[in-house]
């Protein structure tokens, strides 16, 4: 039997990129940083909260709140539903499964939002709880967090790969220089390597500046059709191919790739488009070593050729190869699963040109792509879109 | 290692902190093992692979079959990482804080703590010790040499060494007492050792410091605790008294009463009172009060009828010694589980019999080990396993 091909996205696209500037803390609930970034998207669409009938959430500090509180908390009463509780690769998720229910008429208009509130003490509970695998066998060990996680990760693709701490700050620094044109990031400063080198070490290799700063904030864009978009009069980006993955390569030791590997083949394939034709590409990044295995795994270069890649490539949103062009996470902060959305909703803006900082000339194909949850040793969940617009 | 150095009493006493101990029940295998002195990891019963993180179902087959077996403990350390910054407070102020990964021979991948000196790429041996929350956890030790480096700081926070630490052993009068102050002062601590009624002739143990100490006298106990209860970190509780007898030839509680403040109210007597010191000091400097070992009959565990009222009494001091194992953590409480021994009144038990002074050497082993239970000698041992396969056969056969 022949596997079928899978059905294309024609029609779907996406609109209303919106962020609710971050705050590095905050004495409100993540319900109001969701709620906020609810109403900032439907403002932006011109549509009622009536209009709404599909809405998707992700967050880690709802308490026991879940997408279905929310709907009352907010007035809302959609006939589409979903809570997605993947992290980083929410965004991704989250746009997949929006796009088949709008592609199936099970609803119209779906808003996929992600949120969280940072108090300062979340971050130490959110570590302890984490995950069953994570109680039992990551915490007790130093309690370093995911600096810990991956700072073993770094270590092990450093000695494996031959990479230098010089090619993670490549990321790090280009990132800062995105960030520094968007009004929102958190980061102000400029950075330069030697800056970035003289860190404070966090859990060797890591340092400082190879680390997400958690933050309260949020994330959200609508997911239509494209005469719904056009109704509207909003722009939007249409959405050409996605992928998603979880727990790839477990007999592998030691994480040194994801589970983009597994799947990138049918992600260009489904958009007929190649790893060039990519305009800017916008790559989960909480550790710039994880940057590095998506530049690898997305078929950008080779496996362990991630170093030298990133040593032949300007990633300035106007250098050769515009990457995490908003700043991101390393340089905007971690609002929680919002983090997974941040690279998504600037692939949005680049392409539908609602651009809040730099600018991406000409970008007409965007590659957006989502990593998730270190339940023990590794991130599980892995993720990608292709969005294009028409030029 | 130095031997500490004196403590300046104006400095404040740091709190004892604990690393997590939040845990799944199936974790507490570990714990268990770790307890034990042993290295286990659970096995499928369908597919044979073996487990980690600890799981309620097969990762590899979906069996719901997996039982806590011996495994081979070898591996690879793969990853290493130095920890600077951590979200606990306990690990705060012990960083920096090495963890590595672990690639096992037999098969799972494990995030261990990493003393001094194993480097990435070495050959590993894992063992699983318990921290001091009491919970078990992984340590990567060097293959290529053996013993558990006791003097690195990291191993010292899960083992109990008497080297330089001061030691309260509560019966000098009895053999056991007297050989386990001798194998602490051969460990290097500084003994003192407890008799009751000194004004009675008694034998003095050369090296260590004998003190006036009756367990059951609640102003003994209450003296002892006001001049030593500062400057303890170990306590042996070596109260024995053992005589034979069932219930029925008995006729009356005299001896049972007695049997009961040597084995239950007496040590209840001083951990009251020395207890809460002992555990204020259990972060106090490079050599903090780290445990509290209990001498406990193997039949504490299961009545052996000719030996009925003093086994009653030791099941109590079992239980006592589980709650205690509760109050007193971080300090950790040790039992050293034991059959009869070579004495007076084990006269007409044929053996093999336990040497007073083979007891005392496995409690200091039991203390450098890091664990919290040992079965000493053939008979405890025979015991334990019965007990470990089937407790309610076990009630049986001593009945018979």
């Amino acid at each position: 039997m022949t596997k079928p091909t899978r059905r294309g996205y024609d029609g779907i696209v996406v609109a209303a990129p919106t962020t609710i500037p971050y705050e590095r803390y905050s004495i409100h609930g993540a319900q109001r940083w969701i709620g906020q970034a609810l109403a900032a998207a439907l403002k932006r669409a011109g549509l009622r909260p009536a209009d709404l009938d599909g809405f998707c959430c992700s967050s880690f500090s709802l308490g026991l709140d879940t997408a279905i509180g929310l709907t009352q908390h907010f007035g809302i009463s959609p006939r589409w539903l979903d809570h997605i509780p993947m992290g980083g690769a929410s965004a991704i998720v989250a746009l997949r499964r929006a796009a088949r229910a709008v592609q199936a008429g099970d609803a119209d208009i779906v808003a996929c939002v992600a949120g969280d509130t940072n108090h300062p003490d979340s971050f130490r509970q959110q570590l302890t709880g984490f995950s069953r695998f994570s109680t039992d066998a990551v915490y007790p060990y130093g309690a370093g967090g995911p600096n810990m996680s991956f700072a073993l990760l770094t270590d092990a693709y450093m000695r494996t790969y031959g990479a230098t701490r010089e090619d993670f700050g490549r990321i790090c620094v280009s990132q800062r220089t995105n960030a520094l044109s968007t009004p929102h990031a958190l980061m102000k400063r400029p950075l330069t390597m030697a800056q970035y080198l003289a860190a404070r070490p966090i859990a060797d290799p890591v340092a400082l500046f190879d680390c997400v700063m958690p933050c309260a904030g949020a994330e959200a864009f609508l997911v239509m059709r494209d005469d719904t978009a056009r109704a509207l009069n909003l722009p939007s980006a249409r959405l050409l191919s996605t992928i998603e993955r979880h727990n790839a390569f477990a007999a592998d030791p030691i994480q040194l790739r994801g589970g983009w590997a597994v799947d990138r083949d049918e992600l260009y394939g489904m958009a007929g488009v190649a790893p060039a034709d990519i305009d800017l590409l916008e790559t989960y990044d909480d550790y710039p070593v994880i940057v590095m295995m998506q530049f690898e795994d997305l078929g950008f270069c080779a496996k362990g050729e991630g170093p030298a890649f990133v040593r032949a490539h300007d990633l300035t949103a106007r250098g050769d190869f515009p990457h995490n062009t908003s700043g991101g996470q390393l340089s905007v902060g971690q609002a929680g699963a919002a983090g997974g959305h941040l690279g998504l909703v600037e692939a949005i803006r680049q392409l539908t040109g609602e651009t809040l900082g730099a600018k991406v000339a000409d970008a007409k194909v965007a590659m957006a792509s989502g990593f998730g949850m270190i339940n023990y040793d590794r991130g599980l969940c892995s993720g990608a879109a292709i969005l294009g617009v028409d030029g | 290692m130095i031997p500490p150095k004196r403590k300046n009493p104006l400095l404040r006493t740091r709190a004892a902190l604990q690393p997590p101990a939040a845990r799944s029940r199936t974790a507490l295998g570990i714990t268990a093992a770790a307890a034990r002195g042993g290295f286990a990891l659970q096995v499928c019963a369908a597919c044979q692979a073996v487990q980690y993180p600890p799981r309620e179902i097969c990762g590899t087959c979906l069996h719901d079959g997996l039982a806590w077996r011996a495994v081979p403990p070898e591996g690879t350390l793969i990853a290493a990482t130095t920890i600077r910054v951590t979200a606990d407070p306990y690990f705060r102020e012990r960083t920096p804080w090495r963890t590595g990964m672990v690639a096992m021979d037999a098969g799972p991948a494990v995030i261990a703590h990493l003393p001094a000196g194993v480097a990435q790429g070495d050959r590993v041996r894992l063992a699983q010790k318990l921290d001091r929350a009491g919970q078990g956890a992984m340590v990567a030790l060097p293959l290529a040499q053996p013993g558990d480096l006791l003097d690195d700081p990291m191993m010292r926070e899960m083992t109990c060494d008497p080297k330089d630490r001061r030691v309260l052993v509560t019966d000098g009068r009895h053999a056991v007492g007297q050989d386990v102050a001798r194998a602490m002062l051969a460990a290097g601590a500084r003994v003192w050792l407890g008799v009751a009624e000194t004004w009675r002739p008694f034998a003095a143990v050369e090296g260590a410091e004998t003190i006036e100490l009756d367990l059951t006298d609640a102003d003994s106990v209450h003296r002892c605790a006001a001049s030593h209860g500062g400057r303890l970190e170990i306590v042996v509780n070596t109260g024995l008294h053992t005589r034979p007898g069932g219930i029925l030839e008995r006729g009356d509680l005299t001896t049972a009463r007695v049997e009961m403040e040597a084995a239950y109210f007496g040590p209840m007597r001083l951990a009251q009172a020395i207890g809460p010191a002992l555990r204020a000091r259990a972060a106090d400097g490079t050599h903090p009060a780290c445990a509290w070992v209990n001498v406990l009959s193997v039949y504490a565990l299961a009545n052996l009828p000719s030996w009925g009222a003093y086994s009653a009494s030791q099941s109590a001091a079992l239980s006592l010694s589980q709650a205690l194992r509760a109050d007193l953590r971080p300090i950790r409480v040790v039992n050293a589980l034991i059959g009869p021994l070579d004495d007076e009144w084990h006269q007409a038990v044929p053996p093999p019999k336990l040497a007073p002074a083979a007891l005392a050497s496995a409690i200091v082993k039991a203390l450098r080990d890091g664990v919290e239970e040992v079965a000493v000698g053939d008979v405890a041992q025979d015991i334990l396993a019965r007990f470990r396969d089937d407790p309610k056969i076990l009630e049986r056969e001593l009945a018979s």
